[in-house]
């Protein structure tokens, strides 16, 4: 099986309607060079799930611009403009929510639990319209899991099986989300084979990858 | 020393050495720089590190080494990057001992609004809900007014990001406890009277019969 691809090939399993899940906190661990291809991709009323929708300097904004997403679950949005736009156009096109229960949430997703309780939000406007239970002496809000159709991740390093070595802070959304998705392509800084990643620094299993690109060399 | 610097110091004693804690950004991040001698106190990084250090020099930022805020910074040594689900796991499973954040609001009953202003640019609550729902313990560290205006109140206004979450106040002015009967002045800056401490407060203080004066040093 080659899970070698072009963004091209890989990016053309998003049809309209998708949930797409991108990895990435601010500026780190974002699929750059995925995103960049995916600016002029044709599928339209998409929902885009991803931390905080970037910065200024990454290719999120640039994705938001032409309103393909007609939904945005994300947890903050400060650093991109298009996405406050968005928001005040159609306020109903932003879910925020709290970073743990947006991890958690697609942790389930890949996990196959379909909700769970967190005391995070208890007495606040994200426990609108959600079931409230006791445990012990404390509150808990019930939680959705959340899966997506296709996962836009970033690695250091990926073997040609998808095995993922992933770095640091920009290791971030990125494993879970490889977990949460139906279809995952994987950006890579550099592919290498199998067996050349020490299975112990191995960071997402290749089992959960279906594509790998590997993102250009920076002249 | 400036208000920021004194009521960071004064946070900073309240830590004790093998304490996890969780800064957040501006006044809270200078609370780093006044942990005393001989006090170990781990930094959580809720985007994935335990053990955040200090920031990058400029020229030597490593792109896989950010803060919450997206600032390069260092990690000290034996540190370690966690995905993102792990991190707040960290924090949901009760292992931060401290949360130190600012505030819009503080109210009497521990409510905090620290997120958003009605009407303002909307930004988003990032890790602060989950950071004060279930940190051993939420101090707010933080000027005691704004522009002149009362941030202790006694019911915030704004929306919440936690309800009866807050135990500590520290301000320039003193340091306040939330309990269950009501925020009770403990300690009192140098240089100002509990009339002042009150007419700068939107709730009614009970002062301690132990209020002693905030030593710093």
């Amino acid at each position: 099986m080659n899970k070698l691809t072009t963004a091209r090939d890989a990016l053309a399993h998003i049809k309209d309607g998708d949930i797409v899940m991108v990895g990435g906190f601010l500026q780190g661990g974002s699929p750059e060079y995925l995103l960049e291809q995916f600016i002029d991709h044709p599928a339209r009323h998409l929902t885009i799930v991803n931390n905080d929708m970037g910065t200024p300097n990454t290719n999120m904004v640039r994705v938001l611009e032409n309103r393909r997403a007609d939904k945005l679950i994300c947890t903050y949005i400060a650093q991109n403009a298009v996405a406050q736009e968005m928001y005040k156009e159609n306020p109903g096109c932003l879910e925020l929510n709290p970073q743990g229960t947006l991890t958690e949430r697609i942790r389930c997703g890949g996990a196959g639990i379909p909700a769970f309780y967190t005391p995070t939000g208890v007495g606040t406007v994200i426990a609108e319209g959600k079931e409230v239970r006791r445990f012990g002496d404390k509150e808990y809000l019930m939680e959705l899991a959340l899966r997506g159709n296709v996962g836009l991740i970033h690695a250091a390093v990926v073997d040609e099986f998808g095995n993922c070595f992933m770095k640091g802070s920009a290791k971030n959304y990125n494993p879970i989300i490889a977990t949460a998705c139906d279809y995952v392509i994987v950006e890579a800084d550099e592919v290498v084979p199998v067996g050349a990643i020490d299975s112990e620094l191995i960071t997402v299993s290749g089992i959960f990858i279906d594509a790998i690109v590997t993102r250009p060399k920076e002249d | 020393m400036d208000n920021k610097n004194f009521i960071a110091k004064r946070v900073a004693l309240l830590l004790k050495d093998g304490d996890v804690v969780n800064l957040g950004i501006g006044l809270p991040q200078l609370v780093a720089n006044h942990i005393p001698e001989g006090v170990n106190v781990t930094v959580h990084a809720e985007n994935g590190i335990v053990g955040a250090a200090g920031a990058a020099k400029p020229g030597e930022e490593d792109p896989y080494v950010f803060d919450a805020g997206g600032s390069y910074i260092t990690v000290v040594p034996g540190a370690k990057f966690l995905i993102s689900s792990d991190s707040f796991a960290l924090i949901r499973g009760g292992h931060v001992d401290a949360t130190i954040l600012g505030a819009l609001q503080v109210d009497e009953k521990g409510n905090l609004a620290n997120w958003t202003v009605p009407g303002k640019r909307l930004t988003g609550m990032g890790g602060a809900m989950d950071l004060v729902a279930s940190a051993k313990q939420v101090i707010c560290a933080m000027e005691h007014t704004a522009k002149g205006n009362p941030k202790i109140l006694k019911e915030c206004t704004f929306p919440l990001t936690g309800a009866g979450v807050v135990d500590l106040i520290v301000t320039e002015m003193g340091l306040i406890r939330v309990t269950d009967q009501g925020l009770v002045l403990e300690e009192i800056a140098p240089n100002y009277t509990v009339e002042q401490v009150q007419a700068a407060t939107g709730a009614e203080l009970i002062i301690s019969p132990d209020l002693i004066v905030m030593d710093i040093e």
